[in-house]
């Protein structure tokens, strides 16, 4: 099975037999969208469109498979920026009436959980996905607390941001500290020698009142102003900014926030498994937290190799080979980008 | 034999051999490239009665035309060929709606943003090819012809306002082309319009 994943910034193609891992290629634009300090849709579409080929060819050639020996393809087809996303359906679409292949396209954030089903040849004895499972999914583009029960069948979205994605807060404090894009490894970087507990910053949708309607939503917008107008007070007394302790008060209030709902959700329905996934994983304190936390309160903890985290175009291709497993038609010939597909709707 | 793919307008997808047009499948809408672009290339194949095996190359329509769905065609023509191993043959999406007509034209097709892009035609070549004189380029939609006209040089033209850029005259231009050895068009698309962001300034004061 060979997964095409365009729904951001990163194209990734790859290949899997079943549940092992033969090749995930990715290709960036981060670079060119460095200079907009995040991601611009229309860059990020003409990037997917000049890196696909390329890296279908890396994925074939690292895989040591030719088209020949493909069973069927699996695309994004959501959630995601449209523009993006129909870069890869399109490509996948002229794949599919080249190769006469069948084609499923596939729900970006179950892929992401689905990245975790994938078995390297360094971490074989990691164990296996046990399910019902809490999924805290955190990257640029979406901050999501999934309760999974069925893969295939039943995934429930329990909560989800309202403003910023975590991803995306990182990269804006960090502007706003004089930080590069992206800011998650630059916060990450700043905080080492900071002091997490130097400012209390707040804790969106934590609130009491917020326990009905948000109890599992996230809110990083007010945070980010929170540490904007900490910054410009501190200016304005004529005080030099403490880049260190802002951003790892920042990044704590943050990995506070994602961790606690996290551990609320597995505690209120009674799971004892949390698995994390997205790009912002690569965050070393936010993986710190949720296993001290995780252990604390008996929840066995998954985290997904770094590689198979990030956006990429293996866990598409595992989510492809699970419904060809459970026997599931191709998807309807006319499906197209759906920019907010639900995690309802695993397959397009 | 090609494959033809256009999705700079509508899309529009055929398969033409020898100068002659097998078939030819195409949907005017201008917001569902992504989703019938497969099916059109499997009804232009059906139609033609042939496999992907007996393609030898994939004309594809580069623009000018709106960038998603103009990627969406490039894309798929991309990976046919890249799948069969045979060549991508990029094609001036205009020049395929010039083909065939004996007085100066100019092409005028949708840009969004009020914008229209157009392509200003001569008559023909000895070899009955589009030259064109100016373009493509964007112009407010309500000055398209005072734009081509000051570069008209005087010349009449007449105006062709088009919603769908036919796949089958784009293949057999991409034939034409091939056979008389003639340069094919550019191997990016014709997106002339730079992405919609600036480098950020300073961030903005949120205190009062």
């Amino acid at each position: 099975m060979l997964g095409i994943e365009t729904s951001c910034d990163e194209t990734g193609v790859g290949i899997v037999r079943g549940r092992d891992l033969l090749a995930n290629v990715i290709a960036s634009s981060m670079e060119e969208q460095a200079r907009f300090g995040g991601v611009v849709p229309e860059v990020a579409a003409r990037a997917h469109l000049e890196a696909l080929q390329p890296t279908l060819a890396a994925a074939l050639a690292e895989a040591g498979v030719g088209l020949a020996d493909l069973d069927a393809l699996a695309v994004t087809s959501g959630p995601g920026l449209a523009g993006a996303l129909m870069v890869g359906i399109g490509a996948a679409k002229g794949l599919a009436q080249a190769t006469g292949l069948p084609l499923y396209g596939v729900n970006h954030l179950v892929g992401h959980v689905g990245a975790d089903l994938l078995r390297t040849e360094t971490d074989a004895d990691r164990g296996e996905l046990e399910l019902p499972t809490i999924a805290l999914l955190v990257s640029g583009g979406h901050t999501s607390l999934l309760l999974v029960r069925d893969l295939l069948d039943d995934v429930e979205l329990l909560g989800e941001t309202i403003d910023d994605a975590a991803g995306e807060a990182f990269d804006k404090v960090a502007r706003l500290l004089g930080l590069p894009y992206p800011g998650g490894p630059e916060i990450d970087r700043a905080a080492a020698s900071g002091d997490p507990g130097a400012i209390r910053f707040p804790r969106g949708l934590t609130a009491p009142k917020d326990r009905d309607r948000h109890r599992y939503d996230f809110s990083f917008s007010g945070l980010k102003t929170a540490v904007a107008r900490w910054v410009e007070a501190a200016r304005d007394r004529g005080e030099e900014v403490a880049v260190p302790d802002v951003a790892a008060s920042f990044r704590e209030a943050v990995v506070d926030v994602l961790t606690a709902k996290a551990l609320d959700a597995c505690r209120e329905h009674g799971i004892p498994r949390l698995l994390l996934g997205g790009g912002v994983v690569a965050n070393r304190r936010l993986r710190e937290l949720a296993e001290t936390r995780a252990a604390d309160a008996g929840v066995a903890l998954r985290i997904p190799p770094l590689a198979l985290c990030t956006d990429n175009g293996a866990m598409i291709a595992a989510i492809g080979a699970q419904l060809v497993d459970a026997g599931r038609p191709p998807s309807d010939p006319r499906f197209g980008a759906d920019s907010t597909l639900p995690v309802t709707r695993v397959q397009a | 034999m090609l494959l033809a793919l256009d999705t700079s307008a509508g899309t529009s997808a055929a398969v033409v051999r020898d100068g002659r047009v097998l078939a030819r499948a195409e949907e005017a809408g201008t917001r569902s490239h992504a989703e019938v672009v497969g099916v059109l290339i499997a009804d232009a194949l059906a139609g033609a009665d042939v496999s992907p095996r007996d393609l030898d190359g994939v004309a594809v329509g580069m623009g000018p035309g709106p960038f998603t769905g103009l990627r969406v065609g490039i894309a798929a023509a991309r990976a046919v060929a890249g799948a069969l191993g045979i060549p991508v043959l990029p094609v001036v999406s205009p020049d395929a709606l010039a083909l065939g007509r004996a007085e100066p034209t100019l092409v005028v097709t949708d840009a969004r943003r009020r914008e229209s892009a157009w392509t200003l035609y001569d008559t023909p070549d000895a070899e009955g090819l589009p030259v064109r004189r100016a373009g493509p380029a964007h112009a407010p939609s309500d000055a398209v012809e005072e734009a081509a006209a000051a570069l008209a040089s005087g010349i009449r033209f007449t105006r062709l306002d088009a919603s769908l850029i036919p796949a089958d005259a784009l293949g057999l231009l991409a034939e034409r082309l091939l056979a008389l050895g003639r340069p094919l068009g550019p191997a990016e698309p014709l997106y002339l319009r730079a992405p919609d962001a600036s480098p950020p300034g300073a961030p903005k004061r949120v205190s009062a």
